[in-house]
């Protein structure tokens, strides 16, 4: 029990550091807004390894975050044959191809207003649906490697990635439009020097949607059926034998590579987007 | 009308190139088929049996319709409306699990936002987990959420799938609640200390009132993403009742129309629930005097 009584200590103690740094006169320093948050996720991982060393809970419920990270070290191959299955070969081709099709459908879709009138509104709904059931019928198309993975990913990232690329493209008012014809500038001139950059913040936020969703995508895939290799796989097949630390470290995977692509994304976004008012500090 | 008409048109050319798509794809069957019989089909033949198989590629989209029927409207007309291969049935259980998942979800938010909005060590250190916390991909931890809910005791499978909801829909809530809360400007707080209003007072009449637009539009993107939670939880998970299910249930038997009927079951109703919400926003916002 003192494990418990200590690990409820130290989230005592984290918790005054926390509130002192934030009245602080330095609660704006970069280094404290990112301590504050890095410390209270440190002391959620304390709290968790002390109610489980603590309280005796079986590893077979609960492994305590110290064992997840000795079989992260001691697995390192599988996770590795894993995450080149389910995340470079599914998750990311699919989104590569599917944002770049929904991009591009966007781009052609935006030439017409008849066609923008229509489809927006069906796109904007079939975004919100649960696309995710459609797997099972790509993964019965075309077959149980990564190919059906990475069309599910496509089907799940071409609508939002649709809608925010047409109505991004809407955010130019016909003052600036005007003006690029009194320039005498092209279709093409305008689209690039104008309408796309206007568009940037609602491209990134499609993508930025879409990093989350491919991931889901492939995963969920690999439930309905895969070869003997892929997170999902992993975890399905790890519940089942009961193998919770690994499937744990899938977890961690799986939660690390959903954090860093998103992260990657909003990297690219702050150099492309720099001007937009919210990335400016 | 003149909103409705481009609607409709793209709809019907999806339909067409639906229609186009499973003739193509399950041309090579009905081929076999005849083949077998020792029959040759004339293009038109051809054309009417790749749209009455019963085990299609891709079914049509009247079978889609009359599928969808069988397992509603006929089994309502029969008095049967929830047995259990009924679609309103699994319809049912999915939207309850949906809805305490929504509550759950919204709560959560409601109350995240009210700590970030009034202390600055919960806004630090809460707000960039609660973004990371959607960069993680739940269905991973799906199953683990329903062992360990089956460990504490609870056997049954609407409380983890109703945790998964409200982690799904929690966040839209947490960050349009945010923003809503803090929407009055520096005038309108100013007013209310010279009022010598309260903590308690100042959040019931302005800060609250104020973040209703907001709500009702965090609202309509959350139940969508609590229905997508529901599906999830229930895909994976060999769960036996609920929309998701028959989706799995549907491809581990071979059937395609009946995991096409469940989708466009759980489609119409997401389509529902957000319309539903939208006719709230529409009330709630007249009757404050907010709408626009």
């Amino acid at each position: 029990m003192t494990v418990l009584y200590g690990a409820l200590a130290f989230w005592l103690a984290a918790w005054g550091v926390n509130t002192i740094l934030a009245r602080s006169r330095w609660s704006d320093l970069r280094a404290v807004r990112i301590f504050v948050p890095v410390l209270f996720g440190f002391t959620l991982l304390v709290l968790w390894q002390g109610l489980v060393r603590g309280l005796d809970v079986s590893p077979v419920i609960l492994p305590a975050p110290t064992d997840i990270a000795a079989t992260f070290a001691n697995e390192t191959d599988t996770l590795w044959v894993d995450f080149v299955q389910t995340v470079l070969k599914g998750a990311l081709t699919g989104y590569l191809l599917g944002c770049s099709v929904g991009f591009l459908t966007a781009l052609l879709i935006d030439r017409s207003a008849f066609l923008t009138a229509g489809l927006l509104p069906v796109g904007n709904f079939v975004a919100a649906l649960p696309i995710i059931g459609i797997a099972p019928i790509l993964v019965s198309w075309f077959g149980f490697d990564w190919h059906s993975k990475a069309a599910v990913v496509v089907v799940m990232v071409f609508f939002p990635v649709l809608v925010n690329v047409v109505q991004g493209l809407k955010e130019t008012d016909p003052m600036q439009r005007d003006l690029m014809r009194t320039y005498g500038a092209t279709y093409g001139q305008t689209l690039m020097k104008l309408r796309l950059p206007a568009a940037m913040p609602f491209v990134f936020n499609g993508l930025k949607i879409a990093t989350t969703l491919a991931l889901i995508g492939a995963i969920v895939a690999e439930y309905f059926g895969s070869p003997i290799r892929g997170m999902g796989f992993r975890i399905s097949t790890g519940v089942g034998s009961l193998n919770i630390p690994l499937v744990w470290a899938e977890i961690t995977v799986a939660a690390a590579v959903g954090t860093t692509l998103y992260g990657l994304v909003a990297l690219i976004e702050k150099i492309v987007t720099f001007w937009h008012p919210s990335q400016r500090v | 009308m003149r909103k409705t008409f481009p609607v409709i048109t793209v709809l019907l050319v999806i339909t067409a190139i639906w229609y186009l798509g499973s003739w193509r794809m399950n041309t090579p069957w009905a081929l076999q088929q005849a083949a077998r019989a020792e029959q040759t089909l004339t293009t038109g033949e051809l054309f009417k049996a790749t749209m009455q198989q019963d085990r299609p590629r891709l079914p049509a989209p009247h079978q889609v319709v009359s599928e969808l029927w069988k397992s509603t409207g006929a089994m309502v007309q029969r008095g049967k409306a929830f047995s259990k291969r009924s679609l309103i049935y699994h319809g049912a259980i999915t939207l309850g699990s949906t809805l305490t998942g929504f509550a759950l979800g919204v709560f959560i938010g409601i109350l995240g936002a009210v700590a970030i909005t009034y202390s600055r060590v919960m806004e630090m250190s809460l707000m960039p987990w609660a973004i990371v916390s959607q960069t993680i991909p739940i269905v991973a931890l799906a199953p683990m959420i329903i062992v360990l809910s089956n460990a504490v005791g609870i056997e049954s499978r609407a409380v983890p799938k109703a945790i998964i909801s409200a982690y799904l829909c929690y966040f839209p809530v947490l960050v349009g609640m945010v923003k809503g809360l803090n929407s009055p400007g520096t005038e309108q707080l100013d007013l209310l200390k010279t009022y010598n209003a309260g903590v308690a007072a100042s959040f019931f009449k302005l800060r609250l009132p104020a973040s209703m637009p907001y709500l009702f539009t965090s609202l309509k993107i959350a139940i969508a993403a609590a229905l997508v939670g529901t599906i999830v939880g229930e895909l994976p998970t060999g769960a036996i009742s609920g929309l998701g299910a028959r989706i799995l249930i549907g491809d581990q038997f071979g059937t395609p129309l009946a995991i096409w009927a469940a989708l466009f079951a759980a489609a119409i109703l997401a389509g529902v629930l957000v319309t539903l919400l939208g006719l709230a926003q529409g009330l709630v916002l007249k009757r404050m005097g907010m709408a626009r």
